[in-house]
C-alpha cells in the first residue's frame, strides 16, 4: 500500500497505531514544525478531546497553542478565520460532524471564499477536524456523514482517511495546505477496521497493514486516491469506513474487484477513477451518507460522462437511506454487506 | 395512573388571551417627527473611568450617552480628547472627502457606471474618528459602511473606484459586488456580504495577536440590525472568554434597510448594554460627535492594548440616506427623520467646533468642499480610463477561475476551457 510513497517512507520504522494515535501524532509533528499552528475546540485542551485526539498536546505546546473553546461552532470557525487572516494556521476541532452546522456560514461564506473574494490578499489555511460517520449507535446527531454539503462548496477541500497510516499523512498534508480543508475522521474505525459485520467481535489496527504507521514526518498528497486492491471485474469507489466494508464483502464474494479509496473528495483523483473504470467496465459507488444528492451522485455523473463507452452495466450506488440516522435500527440503515452484496450481484449478472 | 398535575379541562380563569407583539417604528411616511422622547444629555456630563477599570464600572456608560461637542460647538467634559486644531481639520477633511466620494459614486450608479453603491451619509464621524484613534497597523474588520476608514488611511480613491466599476484595474478582479473592498496593506479586511461574520473573525485576529505577543489590536464594525445575528453572540463570548484585545462597534443608525432598530431589540435596552451580560466594558457614544467617537475608541484601544480586554461601543447615529442605491426609504419612514435628528450632522458639528475655536471659517469650508469635489472628480476620470461596469474593460477571462484554490484543480481547468470555448463561439474574433 505504500507504492506511491517516497523511498524514505518505506525505510522509516513503523509501528501499529490506531487512528486516534496517528492523528495525535500528526498534530504533534506539525505543531513542532510550525509555530503558527494552533488547535482549539470543545474539550480539546486540558482534557485532550472526547476521542483523545489532542491528548497531551496542551501540556507539550502550552495553552497559547492548544486551548478549550466555548461551545459555539460559529465562534470556533469564525475565530479560526480571523486567526488565519492574521497569519496563523488554525486546526479547529468540531466535536462531531453533526454539530458543524452552526459554523456553516463561517465555513461556506467566509473560509471558502476568502482567497477568491480578496484576490488572494487573505487566505484561510484552516483544517477543520471532525469525527463523522455512523456504526456506533450514535443516533441522529452522532452519526451523520455530511460530506456532500462541503464538496458542493467552491473553495473547500474535503478529505476522509480510512487507515491510521493515511490519517497521519493526509492530516499533515491538510494542515500544510494553504486552502481550507474539511478533515472528516470516520470514528467507527478510530480503534480498528470495521467489515460491516456488527455482530462479530471488533478488530484492532494491529493486524491491519493500514495500522502500521511510519514514525516521523511524512505526508500523503491531497487529491490522490489509493488503490486498495487491484482487480478487473468492477471498480468500487469508496472512502472512510466503507472502504473496509467493501473490501470484506468483495473478498467474501470472491469478486475480483478493483477497490479505490478516494481519500480526497475535492479535488477528486479523476485520473484514478477513469483509469480503473475504463479497465473494468463496471462501477460501484458506496457511501454511508444519505442517497439523494449525496457525493455518490457526483461520482456516478462523472463516471457516466467520462467513461460512458467503457461501461458494460448501469453504475450502481449503495448508500444510507434518505432518512435521518436512526438509533435502534442502525444496522438496517447502514449500507452493510447485504446491500452491497446485492449491488455486486447485479453488476456481475450484467 | 400519572401522578402529575391534574388536568381540569376548564379555561384558565379570567386571564386575557395572549397577545402577539410586533414592534412598530414611531414614524411612517407622511408622519410628523417628534424626537422629544429621546433622552439626549448635554455634552460633557458623563464621567470617564480609568481605561483599566473593571468592566462592570462602565455599566452607567452603556445606557448614558458620551458627548463632547455641545450645541454651542465647544468641546467639554472628561471625554474631551483635546485634539490639536490640525488634527481636527484633518478629521473634518476626511469626513468631507468621504461625503464627496459617496455623492459622486451615488451619481455614478445612477448614470449606469456601476451596478450598486452604499453611502455612509451622516455616519462619517464614526469611521473617520475611529480611524484616527487607532494605530495605522491595527486591523479593521469593517461592514460595508466604513469606507471612511479606508479613505482616512490613505487608500487611493482611484483604487476604490476601480473596485466599484469592476474594471480591468480592480484589485479584486471584478469578482466582488461594488464597495466590498479588501485592502490588506491598509489593515482593512475583505468585506463580506454576509452580515456580522466579521465580528468573531475580528476576535480571532485579536486572539492571534495576543497568542503571538504582538501589540496590534483588532476592531470590527456591524450595524445594530446585524447585532441580532448569532455571530454577535459568538464574538462577544469569545472576546470575553479570551480577554481578546478587540474593540467591537455597533453602529446604531436606527435602520436595517426598512426595519427600525426595534427589530434588533432596541425597544428594551441599548445595544451597549449588551456588553454587561458578557462582562465586557461598554460605551454608548454620540455617533455624530467626532470628538466623542474619537475619545471612546481611544479609551477602548488603550484598554485593549494594556491587556485589559475587549470593549463594545454603541455609536448612536442616524442613517441619513437610503440603505443602498437599491433602496427607497420614503417607502417606510418619514422624510423628516433625518432633518429632525437631534444629534445633527457630524460634519456641521465638527466644523462649528473649529469655527468656534477660531481655527476654521465658512469660506475655508466651502473652499475645502470645492477642492475635495475636484479631487474625487479627477479620481473618477482616472478610474474610468480603466473601464466602467459592462463596457468590456474587465480582467482577463480566466481570472474568474483563479483563487478559488491556491492552485487550479482539474475540474476548474476544464470549466475554464469550456468558458473560453463558449466565448469564442459567441465572438469568433475574440482574443484576450
Amino acid at each position: 500500500m505504500l507504492e506511491e510513497e517516497p523511498v524514505s517512507l518505506h525505510e522509516a520504522p513503523t509501528r501499529s497505531l490506531n487512528m486516534i494515535e496517528a492523528i495525535n501524532e500528526a498534530l504533534d509533528i506539525t505543531m513542532a514544525r510550525d509555530p503558527d499552528i494552533v488547535i482549539m475546540g470543545e474539550d480539546v485542551g486540558y482534557f485532550g478531546g472526547v476521542f483523545r485526539a489532542t491528548a497531551g498536546l496542551q501540556k507539550k505546546f502550552g495553552k497559547n497553542r492548544v486551548f478549550d473553546s466555548p461551545i459555539n461552532e460559529c465562534g470556533i470557525i469564525g475565530a479560526a478565520v480571523g486567526m488565519a487572516a492574521y497569519g496563523l494556521r488554525p486546526v479547529p476541532e468540531i466535536q462531531f460532524a453533526d454539530y458543524i452546522y452552526p459554523g456553516l456560514d463561517q465555513l461556506v461564506s467566509e473560509a471558502a471564499r476568502l482567497r477568491y473574494r480578496s484576490a488572494g490578499e487573505f487566505i484561510a489555511p484552516i483544517t477543520i477536524r471532525s469525527p463523522f460517520g455512523g456504526g456506533i449507535f450514535g443516533g441522529q446527531t452522532h452519526s451523520q456523514s455530511p460530506e456532500a454539503l462541503f464538496t458542493h462548496v467552491a473553495g473547500l477541500k474535503t478529505v476522509i482517511p480510512s487507515t491510521p497510516h493515511d490519517a497521519k499523512g493526509l492530516l499533515i498534508a491538510a494542515i500544510e495546505d494553504n486552502d481550507p480543508v474539511i478533515f472528516f475522521e470516520p470514528k467507527r474505525i478510530y480503534n480498528g477496521p470495521f467489515d460491516g459485520n456488527y455482530d462479530s467481535p471488533s478488530k484492532t489496527w494491529k493486524a491491519h497493514p493500514g495500522g502500521k504507521v511510519p514514525e516521523g514526518y511524512y505526508s500523503i498528497p491531497l487529491g490522490k486516491a489509493r488503490t486498495v486492491r487491484e482487480g478487473s471485474a468492477m471498480t468500487v469507489l469508496v472512502y472512510g469506513t466503507m472502504v473496509h466494508v467493501a473490501e470484506a464483502v468483495l473478498e467474501a464474494k470472491g469478486v475480483d474487484a478493483e477497490i479505490i479509496d478516494l481519500r480526497t473528495l475535492v479535488p477528486l483523483d479523476i485520473e484514478a477513477v477513469e483509469k480503473s473504470v475504463e479497465k473494468t467496465g463496471k462501477c460501484l459507488v458506496i457511501h454511508e451518507a444519505t442517497r439523494t444528492s449525496g457525493f455518490g451522485a457526483e461520482l456516478v455523473a462523472l463516471v457516466q460522462e467520462r467513461c460512458f463507452y467503457h461501461l458494460e452495466a448501469p453504475i450502481e450506488r449503495v448508500t444510507g437511506f434518505d432518512t435521518p440516522y436512526p438509533h435502534s435500527l442502525e444496522w438496517a440503515y447502514f449500507p452493510g454487506p447485504v446491500r452491497i452484496g446485492e449491488a455486486v450481484d447485479r453488476l456481475m449478472k450484467d | 395512573m400519572a401522578e402529575g398535575p391534574v388536568r381540569s379541562g376548564k379555561p384558565r380563569g379570567n386571564l386575557p388571551p395572549l397577545e402577539f407583539y410586533v414592534p412598530e417604528p414611531r414614524y411612517r411616511p407622511g408622519d410628523t417627527v417628534d424626537y422629544s422622547h429621546l433622552v439626549i444629555p448635554p455634552a460633557g456630563m458623563v464621567a470617564r473611568p480609568d481605561e483599566a477599570c473593571e468592566a462592570r464600572e462602565t455599566w452607567p456608560l452603556t445606557t448614558d450617552l458620551i458627548r463632547v461637542l455641545g450645541d454651542d460647538g465647544r468641546a467639554v467634559g472628561a471625554w474631551n480628547p483635546h485634539l490639536d486644531p490640525e488634527t481636527l481639520r484633518r478629521i473634518l477633511r476626511m469626513m468631507a472627502l468621504t461625503r464627496a466620494f459617496d455623492d459622486r459614486m451615488y451619481r455614478g450608479q445612477r448614470q449606469g457606471k456601476t451596478s450598486f453603491y452604499m453611502k455612509s451619509t451622516g455616519e462619517e464621524a464614526i469611521s473617520i474618528a475611529c480611524a484616527f484613534a487607532l494605530a495605522e497597523d491595527d486591523m479593521v474588520f469593517p461592514s460595508y459602511r466604513q469606507q471612511g476608514i479606508l479613505i482616512s488611511r490613505g487608500y487611493p480613491l482611484v483604487e476604490m473606484i476601480n473596485q466599484i466599476y469592476s474594471n480591468r484595474a480592480d484589485r479584486l478582479k471584478g469578482r466582488q459586488l461594488p464597495i466590498m473592498y479588501s485592502a490588506k496593506d491598509y489593515g482593512f479586511f475583505t468585506i463580506s456580504g454576509n452580515l456580522a461574520t466579521q465580528f468573531p473573525q475580528a476576535v480571532g485576529w485579536a486572539m492571534a495577536s495576543a497568542i503571538k505577543g504582538d501589540t496590534r489590536i483588532a476592531t470590527s464594525f456591524i450595524g445594530e440590525g446585524s447585532s441580532a445575528e448569532g455571530d454577535f453572540h459568538a464574538a462577544m463570548t469569545f472576546a470575553a472568554v479570551y480577554n481578546a484585545p478587540v474593540v467591537l462597534n455597533v453602529v446604531n443608525n436606527q435602520w436595517a434597510i426598512s426595519s427600525f432598530s426595534g427589530f434588533a431589540g432596541a425597544e428594551r435596552t441599548t445595544f451597549a448594554a449588551r456588553a454587561a451580560g458578557y462582562g465586557i466594558a461598554g460605551l454608548r457614544v454620540d455617533g455624530n460627535d467626532a470628538l466623542a467617537v474619537y475619545a471612546a475608541m481611544q479609551w477602548a484601544a488603550n484598554r485593549a492594548r494594556a491587556n485589559k480586554g475587549p470593549t463594545l461601543i454603541e455609536h448612536f447615529t442616524y442613517r441619513a440616506e437610503g440603505h443602498s442605491t437599491s433602496d427607497d426609504p420614503s417607502a417606510y419612514r418619514s422624510a423628516r427623520e433625518a432633518e429632525e435628528w437631534p444629534l445633527g450632522d457630524p460634519i456641521t458639528r465638527l466644523k462649528n467646533h473649529l469655527v468656534s475655536l477660531g481655527e476654521w471659517s465658512d469660506d475655508q469650508h466651502a473652499e475645502m468642499d470645492r477642492t475635495l469635489a475636484e479631487e474625487v472628480r479627477a479620481a473618477t476620470k482616472e478610474a474610468e480610463k480603466n473601464g466602467i461596469l459592462g463596457h468590456g474593460l474587465h480582467h482577463p477571462f480566466h481570472t474568474m477561475f483563479e483563487d478559488v484554490f491556491e492552485e487550479l484543480p482539474w475540474h476548474l481547468r476544464e470549466q475554464a476551457d469550456q468558458a473560453i470555448r463558449e466565448r469564442r463561439t459567441k465572438w469568433p474574433e475574440w482574443k484576450e
